[in-house]
């Protein structure tokens, strides 16, 4: 005998991420869901993205890793309020954990939340954390190919952050073959080019964030 | 990468779904997966094999249809179905589309034996 299930497995995740995003319309918070590799300049891109917009809105960090609370840390050494998330092993946040630590931040005193996922250029594509953002970072060293070898990131990304462009002379990265192979991926998404160490292209990416601040408050 | 956590998940949906039937044995299990997900069915077919033994869907075959990329062109509206590598409208080529299919992870239904349930054979 064959019984309907009729069940989305992602559901679960999925009510929780929109329960995320009414409370974030509530509070009038934007959360931005920052994606990349392990190395690829997250933790950089995000305290350069603080200085540049850290006089305009009050900020606070969600940090997501497998293990340790490193990147909290350094976030707080900025004066930043921040909260570790440790998976204990799973490769990608989910929205249970976003709601959780949204309960140990001070919602009604910001207007952004940063959340640093997991390093990794699959899993978290799947999962839906209420962000009123996603963006991805690549880093020049990790070469022009990871849209042809990751897409599913790249097509989703609302914006791609390629960093470290200040060491474009050591590596053969292919900015035309990169462009192109996002394009096809993602007819949208700007694309800046910019180095979280040296600042370079920072203020451009900004803008763009602090527009999408100021644009949906609260759909 | 996380196909042990999704295939819990779905062991979970059918073991509850079965038991709500009154059913005895779990004979087959069949999910939906899309080809936009991270998903991979050869592993979740091993995750299955590792989690299942000692559960009710021990024995249970599990069946994946795989569904391919959907988009609709937001220029000339065309819907199109597409691989995970190229996104652009084969009608038109634009570049700005809408993914509407290939991103599902379903739990469509379950084969299993119920007692007394006037249907023998079926299977």
């Amino acid at each position: 005998m064959e019984i309907d299930v009729s069940r989305n497995i992602l559901a679960r995740n999925e009510a929780l991420a929109a329960g995320n995003r009414v409370r974030l319309a509530d509070k009038s918070v934007f959360a931005l869901d920052v994606l990349a590799s392990p190395g690829a300049g997250k933790t950089t891109t995000i305290l350069a993205t603080i200085a540049a917009l850290r006089e305009r809105y009050r900020i606070a960090v969600i940090e997501g890793d497998i293990a340790s609370r490193v990147d909290a840390e350094k976030v707080k050494e900025h004066g930043i309020p921040a909260v570790q998330i440790n998976t204990g092993g799973a490769c990608h946040l989910e929205a249970d954990m976003i709601s959780r630590a949204f309960d140990a931040l001070p919602l009604d005193d910001l207007d952004l939340v940063i959340i640093e996922n997991v390093g990794n250029l699959v899993c978290p594509v799947e999962f839906d954390l209420g962000q009123g953002a996603r963006i991805v970072i690549l880093s020049v060293p990790e070469g022009d190919d990871k849209p042809l070898k990751y897409p599913g990131i790249f097509a989703v990304a609302e914006a791609v952050l390629l960093n470290k462009v200040d060491a474009a002379g050591f590596f053969d990265f292919d900015e035309a073959a990169f462009t192109d192979s996002v394009r096809r991926l993602n007819g949208s998404a700007p694309i800046f080019r910019m180095s979280a160490k040296t600042g370079e292209g920072v203020a451009e990416w900004a803008e763009w964030l602090a527009d999408r601040i100021e644009a949906p408050k609260g759909v | 990468m996380h196909e042990m956590g999704v295939t819990q998940e779905v062991l979970a949906a059918v073991i509850e779904a079965s038991a709500k039937a009154g059913a005895t044995r779990i004979n087959a299990v069949r999910l939906t997966v899309g080809e936009l997900t991270a998903l991979v069915p050869d592993s979740l077919m091993f995750a299955w094999e590792c989690l299942t033994p000692g559960t009710p869907a021990e024995g249970a075959v599990l069946e994946i249809t795989a569904t391919p990329g959907r988009s609709l062109c937001l220029a000339c509206g065309t819907e199109f179905d597409h691989d995970q590598f190229d996104r652009r409208c084969t009608a038109c080529g634009g570049p700005q589309t809408e993914v509407i299919g290939g991103t599902e992870l379903l739990v469509d239904n379950v084969d299993v034996d119920v007692p007394d349930d006037g249907t023998p054979g079926e299977e």
